[in-house]
């Protein structure tokens, strides 16, 4: 009974799941650092390194969405920012070091985000989404039409001039792994670390209802538009590590609207205000393509008589999954995984 | 329970597709086989274009397996891998097919996208593979000091700008006729489109002619104000940089504000049969630069419609679309492959290549006049010879196509382009880029 007792008082704290956590974080970081050794370059390159960031951008979109409730289809814009800046810094700043120029894209990034978060402080749900497309189709077109950004390059492409940390170059594969992976574990601990402030709790206050969240004294202005701010620094990091820790070389393009409906599909796939549902969901978005392409190579689909039926036939299936997902567990694959756990708890605790 | 079970077959498909990702084992053994992996994008916005494109590939291959018993002996193993055009599935496609498949050896990967020829520029200068993109490739690759592993064969849009004003002066009867002529280029506001700038403007310098630039925003629907410009400034021939359903847009608001269809000159990605044929009655008598020139009279075309075409056993399913411009640019892409792997054969003996013998197998390419005979492609491509200073060919030509109606006529033989004129502007841009990327540029050794 008392146990019963303490784990409904604790739950809120999270106490037990402390621990916990701890080990799995200690686990985490040990695995992720031993990857290279037992992944190949097509898995870290073309697998792990973009699932990550994708993640991470989701993380991003999922501070505001997620946590403060505030709607945004222009997640790329941000993301182009940060590669922009980053691409920039190296270029024209030589002499900052790699992280720095890292965290100052991240600012950069977000200051935009605060710019074009004001409009979140008069409109809501659609009609701020309407108004974060401004974001998405003004960025794309000032890096295409300004060569300046792209050091008037012939073709308006970016690639990293030099990817570096104390003379360690990270060009390899296995380079830009770590370099993903390490961003990615300061940045997943920020998230959390925010989340969990007062600041996270008024984010949730707000999203819950705004109104009462100012009646009990939050300044609802400052929060939404740090909630913009942050969520684009994270988006500006992942933006920087998906241009040059992933692709390598990229333009203004690589970061369309069809991006922006990515993230904002991981967000909604991965489990709203969640953080490790995020890479969840960027999984499923950047696998499952990979996959069913994977499993035409191998069944014999050649009744279909046709290569091209074949490829539309995957957009198809990819369609039908993401929708079977989203009516049997709306909310999310994080979601599916935590009751999959909890159903198996009181097995282990009976037979024991 | 429904929850456990949810979770055991997650779990399952995870495990399954860790399984299928690492091994391949089911497919066929591909020892002693030459890999091509064919990029396709059979998907996207851009499908109409890759299946002839594709097929002209596939049937070319199919016939030099099948009926010429492979490259020298050596079968070429084609293995597709779906991009939908997009530079992430493209990188996936990279990874998984750069150092082969079952056995195949890689020499070469074709990325079939301009702006994945672009992504993989520093990856295939760490993996060490050949990337190869011929008439989509980036021009100040034609360095092959600089850039290795980059092959943007046959064509550049430089040339294209020379070639446009040669022809111009053919018409007006010599160059000192440039004179005081207006020529307006309408180009696709992007990288692609923006190419031409800089050559036009060092050429009007050169001949005194006027240039006009004027950008249409994609996806370029609307042109009513664009080509008013035209009128009121009186230009004399159009250069027209389209992409996709610009094309035809242009062709339509031209005749709409009387400017005639026979002094437009399209760009080689605006002279396919699908960007005249939608113009209907007003694409007649318009222009267009042909580097893979339509028609099916050329004696390759004629073998593979009686081996493959007739035997049922072309990727086509649309037939009609046999000897149109992107059939015939597969087609010739596919023959760049397979020559380069007979230059290899040469030099390591008649057995796959690997990326490396790949890499010098490209670089010392030499399609000549009697080879394009023997390959019965005279007047289907130009000759080409590379080397280390020179990724792209020595020689750059093109022919000019006009639209009948119905098909494309060809107007004039291969115009050659001057290749000295722009030689040093682009070995500069190349050095450039050298020093911001800290690369160190071969010295030419052969």
């Amino acid at each position: 009974m008392t146990t019963l007792q303490e784990s409904a008082l604790s739950k809120p704290l999270r106490q037990p799941a402390f621990g916990v956590g701890i080990l799995a974080v200690g686990a985490g970081l040990i695995a992720a650092f031993a990857v290279p050794v037992l992944a190949d370059d097509y898995w870290l390159s073309s697998i792990i390194i973009p699932t990550v960031i994708m993640g991470l951008a989701g993380i991003g979109l999922n501070l505001l969405m997620g946590y403060t409730g505030l709607v945004s289809i222009g997640s790329a814009a941000f993301m182009s920012i940060g590669a922009f800046s980053t691409y920039n810094l190296l270029l024209r700043a030589p002499f900052l070091p790699l992280p720095i120029v890292l965290i100052l894209a991240g600012l950069i990034a977000a200051i935009a985000g605060v710019i074009f978060g004001l409009p979140s402080l008069r409109i809501k749900g659609f009609y701020l989404g309407a108004s974060t497309l401004g974001a998405q189709f003004f960025f794309e077109w000032l890096f295409t039409n300004f060569s300046w950004f792209s050091n008037d390059s012939q073709s308006l492409t970016i690639s990293a001039p030099r990817l570096q940390i104390l003379d360690y170059d990270l060009q390899s594969a296995t380079g830009r792994y770590y370099l993903v992976i390490a961003t990615t574990a300061l940045l997943i601990a920020l998230a959390f670390a925010i989340v969990k402030s007062r600041v996270g709790r008024e984010w949730m206050a707000i999203r819950d209802m705004d109104v009462a969240a100012s009646v009990i004294g939050i300044r609802v202005a400052r929060r939404k538009l740090l909630s913009f701010g942050i969520s684009s620094f994270f988006l500006g990091i992942a933006g920087a590590l998906w241009a040059f820790g992933y692709l390598g070389t990229s333009d203004a393009h690589a970061f369309n609207l069809d991006k922006s409906f990515q993230i904002l599909f991981i967000v909604i796939i991965g489990g709203v205000a969640t953080i490790f549902g995020n890479f969840l969901g960027a999984a499923f978005i950047v696998l499952t393509p990979i996959l069913l392409d994977r499993l035409s190579l191998i069944i014999d689909l050649s009744f279909l008589g046709d290569q091209g039926a074949l490829a539309n036939l995957q957009h198809i299936i990819f369609g039908t999954i993401i929708i079977v997902l989203l009516i049997k567990e709306p909310d999310g694959l994080s979601s599916l995984i935590k009751r999959g756990v909890e159903a198996l708890r009181p097995r282990a605790r009976s037979s024991g | 329970m429904s929850l456990f079970t949810k979770a055991i077959s997650l779990a399952a498909a995870a495990t399954m597709a860790a399984t299928l990702m690492s091994s391949a084992s089911f497919a066929e053994d591909g020892t002693g086989q030459q890999l091509y992996p064919l990029f396709t994008y059979r998907t996207g916005p851009y499908a109409p274009s890759f299946i002839p494109f594709g097929a002209g590939n596939i049937d070319y291959l199919r016939y030099i397996n099948e009926v010429e018993g492979g490259v020298d002996g050596v079968k070429i193993l084609v293995q597709e891998c779906e991009t939908a055009y997009t530079i992430e599935r493209g990188i996936e496609c990279y990874e998984r097919y750069k150092n082969g498949y079952n056995g195949a050896l890689t020499a070469a990967i074709y990325p079939h996208s301009s702006g994945l020829d672009v992504a993989l520029t520093d990856k295939a200068r760490i993996d060490k593979i050949p990337i190869v993109s011929p008439g989509g490739g980036q021009n100040i690759a034609t360095d092959g000091r600089v850039f290795p592993y980059q092959y943007p064969l046959v064509f550049d849009y430089w040339s294209e700008a020379q070639i446009i004003v040669d022809y111009i002066a053919q018409q007006a009867g010599g160059y000192d006729k440039l004179k005081g002529l207006k020529i307006a280029t309408l180009y696709h506001d992007s990288g692609y489109g923006r190419d031409t700038i800089e050559p036009l403007g060092i050429l009007s310098k050169k001949y005194g002619f006027e240039d006009i630039q004027i950008p249409v925003p994609h996806p370029g629907e609307q042109q009513q104000t664009q080509w008013q410009q035209i009128r009121r400034a009186g230009a004399d021939w159009v250069f027209l940089r389209g992409w996709g359903v610009m094309t035809p847009v242009a062709i339509k608001t031209a005749a709409r504000v009387g400017f005639p269809a026979d002094r437009i000159i399209g760009d080689i990605w605006s002279g396919s049969e699908d960007d005249a044929r939608p113009a209907g009655a007003a694409a007649k008598g318009y222009l267009a630069v042909s580097v893979f020139p339509p028609g099916t009279d050329y004696g390759i075309l004629k073998t593979l419609k009686k081996d493959i075409l007739d035997k049922g056993e072309s990727d086509l399913k649309d037939n009609s679309k046999f000897g149109t411009v992107y059939y015939n640019y597969g087609v010739i892409e596919a023959i760049t492959f397979v020559e380069a792997l007979r230059t290899g054969h040469k030099k390591f003996g008649n057995r796959p290549l690997t990326a490396a013998e790949g890499q010098w197998a490209l670089e010392n390419l030499d399609i000549d006049q009697k080879r394009i005979a023997e390959l019965g492609a005279e007047g289907l491509i130009s000759p080409l010879k590379t080397s280390i200073d020179n990724h792209k060919g020595e020689t750059i030509a093109a022919k000019i196509i006009q639209w009948n109606g119905q098909s494309w006529d060809t107007r004039t033989d291969w115009i050659k382009a001057d290749a000295s004129l722009f030689a040093d502007v682009i070995k500069a841009k190349a050095a450039a880029y050298a020093k911001e990327k800290g690369i160190e540029p071969r010295v030419a050794t052969n």
